[in-house]
């Protein structure tokens, strides 16, 4: 019985910190001061959380009730791949609709290439 | 490496054939004695032993959680310090990656890293835009991240 109890500790320890990740990533989102570097706390962290939060489920209930959840293996893969890309597309669109930036320093490297390059058939 | 494994599954469902007992176990036996008969006959057959590509790929999965959870850190630490004096900055990486598969790799790997951000390609395919948290202390740092990156990447592709 006391297996079971380290067990299920395991797995609630990975969901706390995954829910205490989240709210960092929240924190950081509040607290950043332009998109792209809020886009950083938002993809990374919120990344990790989901990650952590959804493999601790799947260990919970692997140990304690010998179930293994193929559902949540494949929403941990699918997570793992789409966020980056979601994260990139939102802070490429971003950029693209010119939004401003904090106080930047090496800019300027892409708004050249921008310029040069017509807008509308760029890949 | 797809005409490997086919070969493999090939040895393995012959195992099983040849032993007439169709479990699972049989099957695992089959298998890793087709992997045997394969380094056997490694010089026959074109390209590397793919046991070889498959390390690698476990290596790269590996590299990627390691990364998530060192970027992860990093983003705790400038959460909770009290003053924001970070300098973000957009700056450019050559790559020498040529197909879309590798590139997408890549900039998703990038996006997961400590303090970067991919923002766009290339129309040639040659060049990332990365957006870094903060660009002077980070810069040369980050180009030997990409360094391991883009090697790691090569080892799984060619």
């Amino acid at each position: 019985m006391s297996e079971n109890v380290s067990d299920e500790f395991i797995g609630a320890l990975l969901i706390l910190i995954g829910s205490i990740i989240s709210v960092i990533s929240a924190i950081g989102i509040i607290r950043f001061p332009d998109v792209y570097s809020r886009s950083h706390a938002g993809t990374k962290s919120a990344t990790l959380a989901v990650l952590l939060t959804l493999t601790g489920c799947f260990l919970y209930f692997w140990f304690t009730e010998s179930f293994i959840s193929v559902r949540l293996l494949l929403g941990i893969v699918f997570v793992f791949l789409t966020a980056p890309v979601s994260g990139h597309l939102i802070i490429r669109a971003a950029y693209r609709a010119k939004v401003k930036m904090a106080e930047v320093t090496v800019e300027d490297e892409l708004k050249e290439v921008l310029h040069e390059e017509d807008y509308t058939n760029s890949p | 490496m797809a005409f490997q494994i086919v070969i493999n599954l090939i040895i393995a469902f012959m195992w099983m054939f040849l032993s007439e007992t169709y479990t699972a176990p049989s099957f695992i036996g089959g298998y890793i004695l087709g992997m045997l008969l394969l380094l056997l006959l490694k010089r026959f057959i074109p390209g590397d032993f793919y046991i070889k590509r498959v390390i690698s790929i476990l290596k790269l999965i590996l590299l990627f959680i390691k990364e998530l959870i060192s970027s992860n850190i990093d983003i705790v630490k400038l959460v909770y310090t009290p003053k924001l004096e970070f300098e973000p900055g957009i700056f450019v990486m050559p790559t020498d990656l040529k197909s879309d598969w590798e590139i997408t790799l890549l900039a998703n790997l990038i996006s997961l890293t400590p303090g970067t951000l991919t923002i766009a390609v290339s129309n040639d395919q040659t060049e990332l835009y990365i957006h870094a948290m903060d660009i002077d202390t980070v810069d040369e740092s980050i180009h030997d991240i990409k360094n391991t990156f883009e090697k790691a990447i090569m080892e799984v592709t060619r």
